[in-house]
């Protein structure tokens, strides 16, 4: 789990330009969206194409997202029951 | 100020190769959406409303000699030619050609298209078009993402004012593409069904491919004629894919419009939405309309028989609505049901006579952009 | 007759030479050059990602959203940085203002890596952040968020920089009422070939608002 928490801050900082990010600035349970980090709706569509390309993960309704998307050890705990790949 | 008009039209869609054709359609609320079981293009494959290509063609050789035209050339042609022919003035070079587009030919950038690269560069589909026509001018090319086609109106009408040019031919179009089918896509913006707009179990946005064309003219004396009396296309500065929470923009374009017509809301009789029928942009319509005390106005949305023909649909859907003024008649928002946005609108349910003398014309799109164009009888 | 006609043209002549231009601003070859006079210049040797990156550092503002932004707008929203910072114009002056820009190769830039990510069948994952990009009037939007302009927005397209247009369009929106002042240019890139030209027209300024004028500070880069 501790890997794949490792990867997920790693692939977000690149796939979503979080320049001014390293991945010790991100701990597991910091808000993604918001106050957090600051994502936002394009960045949310962004990682449902990262769920899928790299975990076979396909999410279809935006509303799961919201589920999934709180922080790096939700979205770690999902991916770990629902990879396929 | 030059007062300036609409005199001729001509849409080129799925629906038919002339407004008669289309407006006939409409009349019948018959949509041009259907299913496409295109794996190769989606996964699922799409709902979509796409001009026949073989039909096209045979429209296109009936009157054009065949030439290595692109699907989307052939459709911007052959509609205005029709509008030309309609037209009551000639080329000159006080005339200007606009051609509002958001992505052109961009189905050439694909490797495996046979069609040269070269022609998704916007400017040399203008190329292409002018030098059918011997357009004395290098065309103005509009690329402002969804209010394109509407857009252009506003921009023609500023420059025959300030006595630029004496008139213009607009000629607005956009294809269905993989590029856009799979851009909307991952933005999970597409509706598995025939789009509904404003209902409360819309989904998302179905794409449609038109073209569509206008003559515009400040010297006219015809009875048919339209005047465009105000205009507006302002920014929501607030995000570049999302919309308004508060409708800023298309308020503001709404209100520039109507000061510059000195025409009080109360006064419009019939509007013609843009209604992408996503969750957030026909709220956004629905809260901008409110402030601009427009909430009892008959409004529809065309999105149901076209789908969303992106860079057309401004100059698709405006045409339309001049014909509605011409035949006084307001035409059912097709996919409407149960309303689906949070603030009151009058969704026009069923086809209906009305006296209609002045008509507002909206569309918003990615970048934050709204444009509103008021027409008068 | 005659004399109304004189009149007519004396009238709009000095309505037509009663606009300015408070400054210019361009981007070219990683040097920027701001009314006439180098601001930056860069090893030529950089990237264009590298060279807006360290022009962003070196502003010193902060705005992490401009990493998000593709090429075009990097290069849309750092050109009206640095105009715009020169200009100090007030909010409420800002919120009015119009933006009229045009290129020649429109988002085809970013248009062309969409493409790629949905070539193949078996690789497709087309980027929703890409997609976005894909119409070149994102950037004008990036700066409207930015700078709160909520006035006249238009993007255009032209074979080459084309300053007699930009310059009959901007007078229409002044004439019209639709603006009073109109931040106007050129923003085109194409990999690492860009370069951008913006100024800012206005009733008061510098220099005279005339084709001859623009074209002169568009090709003094």
């Amino acid at each position: 789990m501790e890997t794949l928490r490792q990867e997920l801050k790693e692939n977000i900082i690149e796939q979503l330009n979080l320049e001014d990010f390293t991945v010790d600035d991100i701990a597991d349970d910091d808000r993604l969206f918001g106050d957090g980090l600051g994502l936002d709706s394009i960045d949310a569509l962004e990682l449902i194409v990262m769920l899928d390309k790299n975990y076979g993960i396909k999410l279809t309704d935006p509303k799961e997202g919201k589920e999934i998307f709180v922080s790096i050890a939700v979205l770690a705990e999902y991916i770990a029951t629902h990879r396929t790949k | 100020m030059k007062r300036v008009f609409i005199t001729a039209n001509t849409i080129v869609s799925p629906l038919g190769f002339t407004s008669d054709e289309n407006l006939q359609q409409i009349k019948n609320n018959s949509s041009a959406i259907q299913f496409y079981n295109n794996t190769e293009i989606l996964p699922n494959g799409f709902h979509a409303a796409i001009i026949n290509e073989e039909k096209l063609n045979q429209n296109f050789q009936k009157s054009i000699v065949a030439s290595d035209y692109t699907k989307l050339e052939k459709m911007m042609i052959l509609s205005l030619q029709d509008t030309m022919a309609c037209a009551n003035f000639e080329i000159t070079d006080r005339t200007a050609l606009l051609i509002a587009t958001t992505k052109g030919n961009i189905d050439t950038l694909n490797t495996k298209s046979k069609t040269s690269a070269h022609k998704a560069y916007l400017h040399v589909l203008g190329e292409t078009i002018q030098n059918h026509f011997q357009f004395k001018n290098e065309p103005i090319i509009v690329s402002n993402a969804c209010v394109s086609g509407i857009l252009a109106v506003a921009v023609a009408k500023r420059l025959i004012q300030n006595g630029v040019y004496d008139n213009a031919f607009i000629v607005a179009g956009d294809v269905v593409s993989k590029f856009t089918l799979s851009g909307f896509h991952s933005f999970q913006a597409m509706s598995d069904s025939p789009c509904k707009p404003y209902s409360k179990y819309r989904n998302g946005i179905t794409i449609g491919e038109a073209a569509a064309s206008v003559a515009i003219t400040s010297g006219s004396t015809s009875q048919n004629r339209i005047e465009i009396i105000g205009d507006g296309s302002c920014n929501d500065a607030n995000h570049i894919s999302g919309p308004s929470r508060t409708g800023e923009g298309l308020y503001k374009s709404i209100v520039s419009s109507l000061e510059e017509a000195n025409v009080s809301a109360e006064n419009i009789d019939f509007i013609s939405a843009h209604g992408t029928a996503t969750l957030y942009n026909d709220e956004m319509e629905a809260v901008a309309f409110n402030r601009a005390n427009l909430q009892r106005t008959p409004l529809h949305s065309l999105k149901g028989y076209y789908g969303h023909t992106l860079g057309a649909s401004g100059l698709l859907e405006a045409i339309v609505g001049l014909h509605s003024m011409q035949n006084n008649m307001l035409y059912t928002s097709l996919g409407m049901d149960e309303l689906g946005v949070s603030k009151p609108l009058n969704i026009i349910q069923r086809n209906e006579k009305k006296n209609i003398r002045t008509f507002l014309k909206t569309a918003s799109g990615f970048g934050g952009c709204n444009t509103a164009v008021l027409f008068k009888k | 007759m005659e004399g109304v006609i004189q009149q007519f043209y004396l009238k709009s002549s000095i309505l037509k030479t009663s606009l300015h231009i408070q400054s210019f601003c361009s981007f070219r070859f990683n040097k920027i050059i701001l009314n006439g006079e180098t601001v930056v210049a860069k090893e030529k040797g950089l990237s264009f990602s590298e060279f807006s990156k360290t022009v962003y550092k070196e502003s010193g503002i902060a705005y992490p959203k401009f990493f998000k932004m593709d090429n075009l707008s990097k290069l849309t929203f750092l050109t009206a940085e640095v105009l715009l910072k020169n200009c100090a114009l007030p909010s409420e002056e800002k919120e009015k203002m119009a933006l009229v820009l045009s290129n020649r190769s429109a988002s085809l830039d970013t248009d062309r890596k969409h493409q790629l990510s949905i070539q193949s069948k078996e690789n497709f994952y087309p980027s929703p952040a890409v997609f976005v990009y894909t119409l070149p009037n994102i950037g004008m939007g990036e700066i409207s968020i930015r700078h709160q302009i909520k006035g006249e927005n238009a993007f255009f397209v032209f074979k080459e920089f084309n300053a007699k247009f930009l310059m009959q369009y901007s007078e229409a929106l002044i004439h019209n009422k639709k603006a009073s002042h109109v931040l106007c240019g050129w923003v085109d890139i194409e990999e690492d070939a860009y370069r951008s030209f913006m100024y800012l027209v206005s009733k008061r300024g510098t220099y005279i608002h005339s084709e001859a004028i623009i074209n002169k500070e568009y090709q003094n880069i």
